[in-house]
């Protein structure tokens, strides 16, 4: 079981916090909202990910599990 | 009892059979001598694996757009705790779309006996018939037909309500609808969980469109061999659309799926002027220009090559005399207007997007770039598909109507005379800035 961000758009309001604390993965499109690499999660950034989903004021990032 | 001899399994119309100007299936008799009885009884909390059987044999797509398999949808709610509830999707409010609209009117016993049928597939106990508010007519046929059935004495086994949710295009969106039926604003949310495992009222609701319900009713007469009958293998059975635009007979038509576009336009009587480009699939659907469309088979197979899908079956033919720039910019706007307003990239990209669109309609191709980037940007970024719908819509204007663009932008001219084909409801928003 490999993990991917998910995002709540219904929640999400674009507070741009998760860009900050997880580049690797996630940026900002114009409006400033985000954009995921879905690329697998490695290990090593395994702890920036949990980092930015738990900052998110508004609690739209997920990190979701993914067969295989 | 009543005992209509079965129809053969090839021939048209079967929905729309009975039907017409003068013949219409609203009283109770004339629906039982044309289609006969419905040969199930729903047993409240034991679900007919027998009837589930001959469904999944049917191969049936949902009519609603999707084409998800209709016995997939029933797995979904059984696999779930719970007593299940059903909810028919009479919802149409994709303005192009009229088809559940003239079946629940022309029709309304098989819309019933459709919903009887979704009830005998989870063993619910009850149904909910959900339609739009301004959908007068229909909610009219509907009621004198669950009042006759009452009235003849005729026990369907399961209780069935008929419920309003407000106008608009996302409200047929699944989540939307049961959303308005608890009460809520009628838009989508999250999933998890999605209503096969909370939806009305909380319950596992078996969730289907009306014209779905209408194929289930049929399958139950008369089997999964007989429904396979028409259409194609991958794609089986009949399909309603409804085609309008420059052909000489506008209106809802029943075809094979896998029919061709051209037998589609004889039956409707030919064309009525000489036509640029079709829209097929409504207004999250795909322009083809009339050359493309040479010969365009009526499948999602056939249109998955060229981006296109059949969705919920309108199809718009495009008179030469309009412009195909103005009215994609129109829908555009219409579909940023009809956001749910719920998700930034489709609030703000939607917006933009219809901007761009009305500024080339007027000569003004600065955004040409920005539309392109920003139909990226749009796409897979919704709760719901809303955004990835109308961004296909656009996408395709710019391939099919790209000559038409670069007229208005360099030569600042338009081949269309002002007529607007593509219906927008009267009380969404109109004139956007540009």
């Amino acid at each position: 079981m490999s993990e991917q961000l998910g995002i709540d758009w219904i929640r999400c309001d674009a507070h741009g916090l998760c860009a900050e604390l997880f580049p690797e993965r996630i940026s900002l499109d114009e409006w400033g909202y985000p954009i995921i690499d879905g690329a697998e999660i490695a290990s090593e950034l395994r702890a920036h990910a949990g980092r930015a989903v738990a900052q998110c004021p508004v609690l739209a990032l997920r990190l979701v599990g993914r067969a295989g | 009892m009543t005992a209509a001899t079965r129809p053969d399994a090839t021939t048209l119309p079967r929905l729309l059979g009975g039907m017409g100007t003068e013949v219409d299936l609203r009283p109770l008799e004339r629906h039982l001598a044309h289609h006969g009885d419905l040969p199930i009884v729903v047993d409240p909390g034991r679900p007919d694996q027998a009837l589930l059987d001959e469904v999944r044999a049917s191969g049936l797509g949902g009519r609603g757009g999707a084409m998800f398999p209709a016995s997939r949808k029933v797995d979904a709610v059984l696999s779930q705790r719970g007593r299940p509830v059903v909810v028919i999707n009479g919802a149409e409010g994709e303005p192009p779309s009229r088809k559940d609209h003239v079946l629940m009117r022309g029709a309304p016993h098989l819309i019933i006996d459709g919903a009887v049928v979704c009830a005998a597939l989870v063993g619910a106990r009850e149904a909910t018939i959900a339609l739009e508010q301004s959908a007068r007519r229909e909610h009219r046929a509907l009621e004198e037909a669950l009042r006759e059935r009452a009235a003849w004495g005729h026990d369907d086994g399961i209780d069935i309500h008929l419920e309003t949710v407000p106008d608009g295009f996302v409200v047929g969106e699944e989540r939307s609808l049961i959303d308005a039926l608890n009460g809520g604003p009628g838009k989508p949310t999250h999933a998890p969980p999605r209503p096969f495992e909370k939806g009305l009222g909380g319950a596992p609701t078996h969730v289907q469109n009306a014209e779905t319900a209408a194929q289930l009713a049929l399958i139950a007469r008369h089997g999964a061999g007989w429904f396979r009958s028409l259409g194609t293998d991958q794609e089986p059975g009949s399909a309603l659309v409804t085609l309008s635009g420059a052909v000489a007979r506008p209106g809802v038509y029943e075809i094979p799926i896998g029919a061709s576009l051209h037998d589609l336009l004889v039956a409707a009587g030919g064309l009525a002027a000489p036509v640029q480009a079709y829209l097929i699939g409504g207004y999250i659907g795909t322009w083809i220009s009339a050359r493309e469309a040479e010969g365009l088979v009526l499948s999602n197979a056939a249109l998955r090559p060229l981006g296109a899908s059949l969705g919920a079956r309108a199809i718009v033919a495009l008179p030469e005399t309009a412009c195909g720039v103005a009215e994609t910019a129109r829908v555009a706007g219409y579909m940023a207007d009809q956001s749910a307003g719920q998700c930034g990239p489709c609030v703000l990209g939607l917006d933009a997007i219809a901007g761009g669109m009305e500024r080339i309609a007027h000569g003004d191709g600065s955004q040409l770039a920005d539309i392109q980037r920003w139909l990226g940007l749009v796409a897979g970024r919704g709760e719901c598909r809303h955004p990835d719908g109308a961004a296909k819509l656009v996408a395709s204007a710019l391939t099919v109507f790209e000559d038409e663009i670069a007229r208005h932008v360099h030569a600042r001219k338009c081949t269309g005379d002002g007529t607007s084909v593509l219906p927008i409801p009267r009380d969404s928003r109109t004139g956007r800035r540009a």
